[in-house]
């Protein structure tokens, strides 16, 4: 067993230990705390499948992880008020499910993610970086300004939805679910990267004349990434909306998109686990430095500026040392 | 996990010996980022009540929310579910009470609001727990329209930022505006240049301009309008003229009519101790966000000494009475928990060499909000 | 919508055009010749900004807070390239935007660590206020017309300096082969820290210029942060000629679209949702500007291939 792997483990292992720990003497906000990471983890497994396996640097992700969050919050709002969203061509009512939810979150952000990548995937490098920062933007002035699901205050949801057999507002059974979606996520992303597709990926990422020479076209190759990474960030963004019961367009906000990429490299690129030691310790930081300063934003500028310059890699490329990244 | 802020309770503790925390209070504002500086004064006001009030029972729990709605339910999921706090108090924003309030007061908790009065907490979502010491947002904007009548205007040019606080805003001057409109406009949220804008109220032939731009976006709108050489009088809420912002607009909004429910040279012997003991402690003029700290503290005080906070009913009953000396004057709560009280016309004026506001007569008398009817409580 | 506004529109879309330029003109400079994608910008702005209020509240003169603001945006701009940003010249992308990113975050909040949580004063100097009498009628702010003079003026400056002096050919060098110069004898690393401190002493320029009609605070590069790099994105990244442009196409798009678009759905609509639906796709319509170009020609308007 390699390195990577015993440590993957060892990072689930944790993730999944503190939290019981928590429950067993009685911290539900540490279980509450152990979801967020989890929920930005799974986000961030999303966007690492375009970013770290696919080479394509998304400053936009906080588009699908909003959409996920508004699907959750336009659904559950209408189900609260018994009013259908439309009523044709087919009545559509709103709903309390987390799984038609979640069905619907994931349909709509890949719809968004094969438009937004159709157009942005056109161009590459920073004008890549920059375009989905555009479209980023748009979503995010969009939303604050459509006065049906309340603007610039969001939607608050009042009672988390349900999911079958579950009694979603206890902590510890929320964090299950959500984790063992993080698993589940997690399994895919292991299966797509080793499969045709998730090869001709990192083909058309480290050599894209060949990958086109043995008749690979790396545009679609990479439209499908964008896509898969889209939902994925986007059933994330449902989820994160239920833990907080409550949906703004600050989940649209470049901040966001920013911090999603921040746990992919404070973790390291292109590992399966990066994105969740990341968020994991994003959370953490989070937690801890803002209780030590008012100021604490200098120093996790100052963390994350060591990271990138010193810790190439990320923390895992750092415990296990060049072993091969990037598989 | 506990790390920061057990500062006042600290400190009384210290100076009584005995810390016998009877009742916890926890703050959720914003003390980082571009918002900061409202959430400080209320901290700072809130924290000068209880210090006034020689209380060593009250253990204070202050979080900085970074004015992010995520961040505010975090912590509130926190102090509710880990340090088990009795009252929550504290949000600056709209949006971030929307986020908080509800879950809070579902779980049983009371929630006093310093700063934010969102029309859906005052109608529709109103809570036996939620109490209001600031005022419904759209009251100041009633003032303002109420102001314009007195004040012979009949052809207003009105302006806010395009997000639910400005439409609300806009809606509240129409609600007592009698006069025509000779534009209105819609700016993006955050907008810092104005040009645009100003020439169309250049052109419009208006005989007065209503604005609510809070924070920055209020300064650079000031400054930009004053340089313009347009000479129509401007109105607005009181929220682009507090004491924070007038020495970063200087010169430009001298003579400027704003609404507002406090001002510094309210006479009545509360508010005057408390202007000076403010600025003694602080070395700055209060803000009308200090004096909603101040009250708010000063309301759950009162309300500690009539009932034990283990005692809903009787808590909330006490509450509900606002049997406190406000640095308003009259204060009473309507039947949606929100105050009801005047509301005062100030000029912005120059005191030596600082910027500030000076009373000079009342918009409306014994305000209450336009959704109290909504509320089923 | 008389004649007479609308000119009055186009020359403020005019005047928020070349004050884009003077931001966007540093950051194409140092992704050009450094190939550095630099999010930190914004804080350079900031510190001009900042400087130019400390320094004018100090001496009440505008031209030194002008000048505090130039030197202040290079000593931190060159500061900060010594310390941090040559570590990343040789790294991919995604390490330059986080880095610059944790740079953003220590910038803002070491300021207001500094300077406080309120926004602090900066005026338009007394010689430069008020209105002035145009042709046509037209009332325009002296100070506007000034900032469309200055930002003009540097451009001017910037293509003398590019096309006619010794930097300006190690600069176009470093553009086209940064290989070569290296070959050729020139100090590189002094090169960067020259170019480096030259894009933040413009973008600190501009901070002042602007921070005298609108707000000096924490967090006021971060718009137009975004809207620069939308800027240079139109353009052509590394593109001088293409972040002029770009410029003052974003400049007018912002400003005609917030005055034209209510007034053009006012013709089909209801005025209330006219005016909501026009200002909501107003705001939106600089990134649309942007993703079109950007479908059309995929390395902006002025891009190399």
């Amino acid at each position: 067993m390699r390195r990577e792997h015993r440590l993957n483990a060892l990072i689930l292992g944790l993730v999944l230990a503190v939290p019981l720990w928590a429950w067993a003497t009685s911290e539900p906000f540490t279980i509450t705390l152990a979801t967020r990471a989890v929920i930005f983890a799974i986000a961030g497994v999303g966007l690492n499948l375009a970013l770290g396996t696919g080479g394509l640097v998304s400053l936009g992700h906080a588009a699908f992880f909003g959409i996920g969050g508004y699907a959750m919050g336009i659904l559950a709002s209408h189900a609260q008020t018994y009013t259908p969203l439309f009523e044709w061509p087919f009545v559509l009512e709103g709903t309390k499910s987390m799984p038609v939810i979640w069905l619907l979150a994931v349909a709509a952000s890949a719809l968004a993610a094969l438009m937004i990548g159709a157009l942005s995937l056109r161009t590459s490098g920073v004008y890549f970086i920059m375009i989905t920062l555009a479209f980023g933007q748009m979503f995010y002035y969009f939303m604050i300004s459509w006065p049906a699901y309340g603007g610039e205050d969001g939607l608050s949801i009042y009672v988390r939805n349900g999911f079958p057999g579950l009694n979603t507002l206890d902590p510890i059974q929320f964090f299950a679910l959500s984790f063992a979606i993080l698993c589940a996520v997690l399994y895919l992303v292991t299966r797509l990267r080793a499969s045709a597709f998730g090869l001709a990926l990192g083909a058309a990422r480290q050599n894209e004349a060949r990958t086109r020479a043995v008749g690979i076209d790396p545009y679609r190759v990479r439209l499908l990434a964008f896509t898969l990474s889209g939902a994925i960030t986007g059933l994330a963004g449902a989820l994160f909306a239920d833990l907080n019961r409550f949906v703004s367009p600050v989940m649209f906000s470049w901040h966001t998109s920013g911090e999603l990429i921040v746990f992919i490299i404070l973790g390291g690129v292109g590992r399966l686990m990066g994105p969740v030691l990341g968020a994991a310790l994003y959370v953490a930081l989070e937690h801890h430095l803002g209780g030590l300063s008012d100021y604490w934003q200098i120093y996790f500028g100052a963390i994350l500026l060591g990271v990138v310059l010193f810790a190439r890699g990320g923390l895992i490329g750092l415990i296990v040392g060049r072993e091969t990244a990037h598989d | 996990m506990k790390m920061k802020s057990l500062i006042a309770a600290a400190a009384l503790a210290a100076l009584a010996g005995t810390a016998q925390a009877e009742v916890k209070v926890g703050m959720i504002t914003t003390l980082s980022g571009g918002g900061a500086g409202l959430g400080l004064d209320v901290r700072d006001g809130f924290l000068l009540a209880l210090k006034q009030s020689g209380r060593d029972d009250i253990e204070m729990i202050i979080e900085d929310d970074q004015q992010k709605p995520d961040v505010a339910v975090q912590i509130a999921d926190r102090m509710i579910q880990a340090e088990d706090v009795d009252v929550l108090t504290g949000i600056i924003w709209s949006n971030l009470a929307m986020a908080v309030v509800p879950g809070a007061v579902a779980q049983g908790k009371f929630y006093l609001s310093p700063n934010a009065g969102p029309s859906a907490l005052a109608g529709k979502g109103c809570h036996p727990n939620y109490f209001n010491v600031a005022w419904q947002n759209d009251n100041l904007h009633e003032a303002a329209g109420a102001y314009a009548n007195s004040a012979g205007y009949t052809n207003s040019f009105i302006l806010a930022p395009n997000y639910p606080a400005g439409q609300d805003a806009l809606t509240g001057y129409k609600r007592f505006y009698e006069g025509e409109l000779s534009g209105e406009l819609y700016t993006k949220l955050g907008q810092t240049d104005y040009a645009a804008e100003i020439a169309q109220i250049r052109a419009s032939g208006a005989d007065s301009v209503f604005f609510f731009l809070p924070g920055g976006m209020g300064i650079s709108f000031l400054k930009q309008y004053a340089d313009s050489g347009v000479d129509i009088p401007l109105i607005g809420p009181a929220f682009s003229f507090d004491q924070g912002i007038l020495q970063a607009v200087g010169d430009a909004a001298l003579g400027v009519v704003n609404t507002s429910q406090w001002a510094k040279d309210l006479d009545n012997p509360t508010n005057a101790a408390f202007v000076e003991s403010f600025a003694a402690e602080y070395g700055r003029l209060p803000s009308l966000y200090a004096s909603q700290g101040f009250d708010t503290a000063n309301l759950m005080i009162s309300a500690l000494e009539k009932a034990d906070v283990s005692d809903v009913e009787g808590f909330r009953a006490a509450l509900k009475a606002a049997d406190f000396a406000s640095t308003r004057g009259d204060f009473a709560f309507g039947p949606n928990n929100h105050p009801i009280q005047n509301i005062y016309v100030r000029e912005v004026i120059k005191e030596g060499d600082i910027y500030t506001n000076r009373t000079i007569g009342v918009a409306i008398e014994n305000h209450a909000d336009a959704y109290a009817a909504e509320c089923g409580m | 919508m008389t004649f007479v506004l609308l000119v009055e529109q186009v020359l403020n879309g005019l005047q928020f055009g070349v004050m884009l330029f003077l931001m966007a003109a540093g950051l194409t400079l140092i992704f050009g010749v450094m190939g550095l994608i630099n999010l930190a910008h914004g804080s350079l702005y900031m510190v001009g900004a900042f400087a130019a209020a400390t320094v004018a509240g100090a001496t009440g003169s505008f031209l030194l807070a002008l000048a505090a603001s130039l030197g202040a945006a290079a000593l931190a701009g060159a500061l900060v390239e010594l310390t941090v940003i040559r570590r990343l010249y040789g790294r991919d992308h995604l390490d330059q935007v986080l880095a610059t990113f944790a740079l953003i975050l220590i910038f803002s909040e070491g300021t207001r660590w500094l300077f406080g949580s309120f926004p602090l004063y900066l005026d338009i100097p007394p010689a430069l206020s008020g209105p002035v009498a145009l042709p046509f009628g037209i009332d325009y702010p002296r100070y506007r017309l000034a900032l469309i003079g200055i930002g003009l003026a540097v451009a001017a400056a910037l293509f003398l300096l590019i096309s006619r002096t010794r930097l300006g050919i190690q600069i176009r060098a470093g553009e086209e082969d940064r290989e070569m110069i290296a070959a050729l004898g020139v100090d590189i690393s002094k090169l960067y820290t020259l170019v480096f401190a030259l894009g933040a002493a413009l973008a600190g320029l501009a901070g002042a210029l602007i921070g005298a009609i609108q707000s000096v605070q924490v967090g006021m590069g971060e718009p137009v942060l975004i809207l620069a790099f939308v800027v240079i994105v139109i353009g052509g990244i590394g593109s001088i000629r293409g972040a002029l442009v770009g410029a003052i196409l974003v400049g007018l798009t912002d400003t005609l679209g917030r005055a034209l678009l209510p007034v053009l759905f006012g013709l089909v609509m209801e005025p209330a949702a006219a005016m909501s639906a026009g200002a909501s796709l107003a705001s939106m319509a600089i990134y649309i500007l942007m993703a079109a170009v950007l479908i059309l020609r995929p390395r902006g308007l002025f891009g190399r291939a």
